[in-house]
């Protein structure tokens, strides 16, 4: 591809995502029906869900080593989140626990 | 746009900008290790700015010029994002002008933060998402550039702190779950995404998981 190419490729990745970005907010300009004001308000929730598994949907539970770090390393977030209910604490814990688990006991 | 608003959105954002650091400086390396100027990899992170499309992407332009595919690729692997917009329509719509800074920067991470904390009295709403989006901008842009023009240099084994992002987003729907009206539609997003794994493969789930999700809280609704 050619410098000019390659750019209007950026431009046609950039136009495909940034539709998905502003769709909705074109669709409902008015007054958004009920139904769309309900799915703003129970959406968030089923959506972290769905991040959630996203992320670990290239865990291989079959295979070694069966998602072990993964799950460890969630199962810790969650209690650390219920203990001390501090986010960045949670999360740092968590990600040690797991860059630990990958780098060092599961490698 | 005050300091009040900056010093609430930081501490929120440092989960996603240790995640960021990681993913961006990672898509800096593989872009300049394909051959490509550091200039390609910054921009598509100022440009499109979506992580998973970035990494796709890093094959499609060493191929052919397919401009129309890329577009339709783009299109599909980010169709959760109108999940997100779906979520702060009415939130983002009522900041006025602001919206149209807001709306374009709208990624996983940072709607994860926006839909699931708030700012501390005091702060505006909407200051708060401004800087909490320009912050998470702002870190992968970064990262994507010291990726690209030092990333030969480093010698720390980042392996596996691109969980912090798994672990943001699991905190946030631990967050969510604490509201007993949310139950319902957590274990829904959980279910049909892990069925939409099970079923359609981890490459193809998003779409699937999407609408199985919608099928299953429109019909929850009219049960109530």
């Amino acid at each position: 591809m050619t410098a000019l190419q390659m750019l209007l490729t950026v431009l046609a990745l950039a136009l495909g995502i940034q539709l998905t970005r502003w769709l909705p907010f074109w669709l409902f300009r008015k007054e958004p029906p009920a139904v769309v004001s309900y799915l703003g308000g129970v959406l968030p929730c089923a959506t972290m869900g769905l991040l959630v598994v996203y992320c670990l949907k290239g865990v291989e539970f079959l295979a070694p080593p069966h998602g072990v770090p993964e799950l460890m390393a969630i199962a810790v977030v969650a209690a650390l989140h219920r203990w001390k209910g501090n986010v960045l604490l949670s999360i740092a814990g968590g990600t040690a626990l797991y860059m630990a688990l990958v780098q060092a006991v599961f490698a | 746009m005050n300091r009040s608003a900056l010093r609430a959105a930081f501490p929120a954002t440092v989960p996603v900008m240790t995640g960021y650091f990681c993913l961006g400086f990672a898509y800096g390396l593989l872009m300049v290790s394909q051959g490509f100027s550091p200039i390609w990899p910054v921009l598509m992170s100022l440009v499109v700015f979506g992580g998973s499309i970035q990494f796709l992407a890093v094959t499609l332009l060493g191929s052919a010029f397919a401009p129309i595919p890329a577009f339709f690729l783009s299109l599909m692997v980010n169709a959760r994002h109108i999940f997100y917009g779906l979520s702060m329509l009415e939130k983002y719509r009522a900041t006025g002008g602001m919206q149209y800074a807001l709306i374009p920067l709208l990624t996983d991470e940072t709607f994860s933060v926006v839909s699931s904390t708030e700012p501390p009295e005091g702060v505006f709403h909407r200051a708060y998402w401004l800087w909490v989006s320009l912050l998470n901008y702002s870190y992968w842009v970064g990262a994507t550039a010291v990726g690209a023009l030092f990333g030969n240099f480093l010698r720390f084994d980042t392996t596996g702190m691109d969980f912090a992002l798994t672990a943001l987003f699991v905190v946030l729907f631990l967050e969510q779950w604490k509201v007993k009206e949310n139950r319902f539609s957590g274990v829904t997003g959980i279910g049909c995404a892990a069925l939409a794994v099970a079923v359609f493969g981890a490459e193809n789930m998003v779409i699937p998981a999407m609408v199985m999700i919608l099928a299953v809280l429109l019909g929850g609704r009219k049960r109530k």
